[in-house]
């Protein structure tokens, strides 16, 4: 989160100093020709007096000059005096670069923020009123005062308010310093937090109890909002299960079929992200909307071959098919082990998916996260639909429920089931384009998931699609809420005997399917 | 006598344990006796390899036991092998004592590493013999004994049985993965030098490793073969064929499958405690749910519910590993798989199976021909 702000901050600095190309002395303001002579003189002191020049005309012209001061790029022309923004290679031996020090990059970093604060654009005013928090000093006061009033936009005028009263903290009278107080409470801001800490050693008993009791509003509210970080984080590892399990729980669950080559379905999906990619190198931000129906066509096509060739004959005998499909799951890793590389291979993550959606200062959700979210519901939502509102899915239930009556009804269960398998092998194989955003593609990708999924399916009750997505998702967020203190580890190892010994009183799941269906 | 008793009707048994007696005898003359440059000299490390399959088909019976004659499919028995693995690895471990590589005589060398200062109390006493051997029973035993005790009273059967096995030994992998467990992390337990003072390294010691391997293969044979004979494995077989029938009858169900599992996880614990010193290391590997699922395809290769068949399949299946991934590593993976596949569709009676069916075609021919 910092780091985006800071390279944000890095790149605006660079097209603002590449928008303002080293002027000639004739296009130069007034106020900065005046300055000029004043830097001329080396001397520390000197180049104060010219930066509080600049400062006090106001004029958003200078701010990139003082900007440049401060990164240590100003040059000045021995010979005639200009001031020159340095872009890279421009220092000739005409040019001397003008010297600063520490206290005059304090003191040049204030007065650059109080330029801006007065720049036209909303959004420099923004940046510089959220700057302003570090150095504000109680001088600036009645300065913000004046620009609050003036102010329009709503977002410059909360920060402002923020640094009036970060400015009030350090007033002389109590009563200022209390009111100052008391609207900060709350407020997540960092800079914040470390000035009302200081407060609380305040010589005046009552301010210093104030103080006190806003930081400790102020640190509910981020721990309220770490406990939403944490939450968040939960759905999208529960996301993740959810979208590994949602296939098995239709080939599991629906079928009765246990189909330890799942993972590796997963697999093929990722995988075919990766070829994808290959394919169009240039078109990476829109290769995943190609690589989800390709997943779905190369998984499902192997699923339906499964499916035709081993697990058909095998219907009735779950533990031979569980023997059969974990073979099968042999060979296909194999397979991609001697056809691609035994290595893992490198998925690149589309420009979209990347950044984060910040909230507030202790809370920010990345996009990728975010957008796992939304998938995982679209597929659920999508196959709900597709199970319950299509020819396809009654007949899908129609055999799970009763074979031998679907059958007299003219189902042909053969087909039904060849392309129900298919369809979860498919949704796996859509699974495995998501899981290639997130973890290395390589041959073991499907073997991680695949005794998580087993979980998901039967924590959530065997042929419940909704039992699967809220097990998934309930997972997810237990296993986010033990690992502060229990590590990452432990608290899958207590995750896994947690479901174990759930197992034991719920033999069924979460959801129990009812009534003849749900017969051995 | 009385293992003559336990053998009638089991010709499959006779002739593979009068197999084992032979190479028992054969196997330490060719290596001992001997001299080594004649072209009849038994090599050590191949004395070593047969000692590994043997326990391999120790574990392979104890499978069979719970599969083939209880219709429990346990994917996690190669946690009870690893269990058992680990507690001869401790012993083991200490036996080491100050010649390992810090040259501390209180703390095996990994703990000195870890900045450990003591040794952990479930440490304590694997420094005797007696206690290690104890708990090489104990520990799968007593695991088996309350995973078995919660899943068959609550009455979880088939594929979910199977399921929680397979999430089981996944935990106990993660858990001994761990550094913070105290069973040496990710590299286990390695580096012995010697058992009950005999070096690990001797001819001597690896032929006696051997033959007591190939000893408790042939008691777990004949205890697994006793159980089955008794009115306890009539029970047994009766609740793999219909369980809720067995269960009206009268017969309390969980309890017979809680003390078979237990036994099976006992003799499971056996065979990884013979093996470690004889591949002189344990890792967490031991755990993963592959190792399990793949003593299931011995057994299934071999005929499940023969018991002689899983001896079979064990040895016949890690001999084909051993030439395979030696040849063609690559090819080994496939081969594997395909086994699984072709297995399961057309010999779901295994090898035993297959020898059967002829025997029985050609017992009809003989009665044609009469």
């Amino acid at each position: 989160m910092l780091k985006t702000t800071d390279f944000t901050r890095l790149l605006l600095l660079s097209v603002l100093l590449w928008l303002c190309p080293p002027l000639q002395a004739e296009q130069q303001s007034a106020t900065l020709t005046q300055a000029a002579p004043l830097f001329q003189e080396a001397s520390f002191d000197k180049t104060r007096e010219a930066v509080d020049l600049l400062a006090a005309s106001g004029d958003p012209e200078v701010v990139p000059y003082l900007q440049a001061l401060l990164d240590g790029k100003l040059y000045q022309d021995k010979a005639q005096g200009t001031l020159v923004i340095a872009k890279d290679g421009n220092t000739g031996d005409e040019l001397r670069k003008i010297p600063t020090n520490n206290s005059l990059r304090k003191y040049l970093r204030g007065a650059v923020g109080q330029l801006s604060l007065s720049h036209p654009d909303a959004a420099v005013r923004l940046k510089s009123a959220n700057g302003l928090l570090e150095t504000v000093t109680p001088e600036m006061a009645t300065q913000l005062r004046g620009l609050l009033e003036k102010e329009t936009d709503s977002a410059v005028k909360e920060a402002l308010s923020l640094g009036l009263a970060m400015a009030d903290l350090n007033a002389a009278d109590k009563a200022v310093r209390l009111t100052a107080i008391e609207s900060l409470a709350g407020n997540l801001h960092p800079g914040v937090r470390n000035r009302l800490t200081t407060m609380t050693t305040d010589s005046d008993a009552e301010v210093a109890k104030a103080a006190q009791e806003a930081l400790r509003s102020i640190e509910d509210t981020a721990a309220l909002y770490g406990h939403v970080e944490t939450l968040f984080f939960g759905l999208s590892l529960g996301s993740v299960l959810v979208l590994a399990a949602i296939g098995l729980a239709i080939t599991f669950g629906v079928m009765g079929v246990i189909n330890m080559a799942h993972g590796e379905l997963i697999m093929l999906g990722a995988y075919t992200t990766y070829i994808v990619q290959q394919l169009m190198p240039n078109f990476i931000d829109y290769s995943l909307f190609v690589a989800v129906p390709a997943a779905f066509i190369v998984s499902g096509a192997m699923g339906i071959l499964i499916e035709r060739t081993v697990i058909r004959h095998l219907y009735g005998r779950p533990l031979e098919t569980l023997l059969a499909t974990f073979g099968i799951s042999l060979i296909l890793q194999q397979l991609v082990r001697t056809v691609i590389s035994p290595q893992n291979v490198p998925v690149s993550n589309p420009s979209w998916m990347s950044g984060s959606l910040e909230i507030n200062s202790v809370l920010s959700l990345t996009y990728n996260r975010l957008y796992i979210v939304l998938f995982c519901l679209m597929v659920f939502a999508l196959l709900y639909f597709v199970l319950r509102k299509t020819n396809l899915g009654l007949q899908v239930r129609a055999v799970s429920q009763n074979r031998a009556m679907a059958r007299a009804m003219g189902v042909r269960s053969a087909r039904v089931d060849a392309l129900t398998f298919g369809l979860g092998s498919g949704i796996a194989g859509v699974a495995g384009v998501a899981l290639s955003q997130l973890t290395n593609v390589g041959p073991n990708l499907g073997q991680a998931y695949i005794i998580d999924s087993f979980m998901v399916v039967v924590f959530g009750g065997v042929g419940n699609l909704w039992g699967t997505l809220v097990a998934g998702l309930s997972l997810g967020v237990v296993n986010k809420v033990l690992e502060p203190w229990a590590g990452a580890v432990l608290a899958k190892i207590l995750v896994l005997v947690f479901i174990i010994l759930f197992i034991q009183k719920r033999p069924r799941g979460l959801f129990p399917q009812k009534g003849r269906a749900a017969g051995d | 006598m009385f293992i003559t008793r336990i053998l009638q009707n089991d010709r499959g048994g006779q002739i593979m344990l009068a197999v084992l007696a032979l190479v028992l005898v054969l196997v330490p003359v060719l290596n001992l006796l001997v001299p080594e440059g004649s072209f009849l000299h038994m090599p050590t490390y191949l004395v070593t390899l047969l000692g590994k399959y043997l326990t391999y088909a120790l574990l392979a019976v104890a499978v069979d036991l719970v599969w083939g004659y209880l219709g429990i499919l346990s994917l996690g028995h190669g946690a009870f092998f690893a269990l058992g693995g680990y507690a001869m690895g401790m012993y083991l471990m200490r036996q080491i004592g100050d010649r390992g590589v810090y040259g501390n005589a209180n703390l095996p060398d990994f703990m000195v590493f870890l900045n450990w200062k003591e040794l952990p109390w479930f440490w304590q006493g694997f420094d005797m013999f007696w206690f290690a051997m104890l708990m090489v029973l104990l520990v799968p035993g007593l695991l088996a004994f309350v995973f078995g005790w919660l899943a068959f009273r609550s009455r979880v059967t088939g594929v979910y049985l199977s399921i929680i096995t397979q999430a089981l030994t996944y935990a106990l992998l993660l858990a001994f993965f761990r550094n913070e467990m105290g069973f040496g992390g990710n590299n286990g337990l390695t580096d012995f030098k010697d058992i009950l003072g005999f070096s690990l390294q001797a001819d001597g010691t690896r032929v006696t490793l051997f033959a007591l391997s190939g000893l408790a293969l042939a008691g777990g044979y004949l205890l697994c073969r006793y159980i089955i004979n008794s009115k306890l494995g009539r029970i047994v077989v009766a609740i793999r064929d219909a369980e809720s029938r067995t269960r009206f009858v009268g017969y309390r169900v969980e309890h017979y499958k809680v003390w078979v599992f237990t036994v099976s996880a006992m003799l499971a614990g056996i065979a990884g405690a013979l093996y470690v010193p004889q591949v002189g290391i344990i890792n967490p590997g031991e755990f993963s749910p592959l190792n399990s699922i793949e003593i299931v395809i011995w057994v299934a290769i071999g005929g499940r519910a023969t018991l002689y068949g899983a001896v079979l399949g064990a040895i016949l299946v890690n001999y084909a590993k051993t030439v395979f991934t030696g040849l063609m590593p690559e090819s080994w993976i496939f081969m594997l798989g395909a086994l699984f596949v072709l297995v399961t569709l057309y010999l779901p009676q295994g090898l035993a199976g297959l020898v059967q069916q002829f025997q029985a075609k050609g017992w009809l021919q003989r009665r044609a021909a009469a």
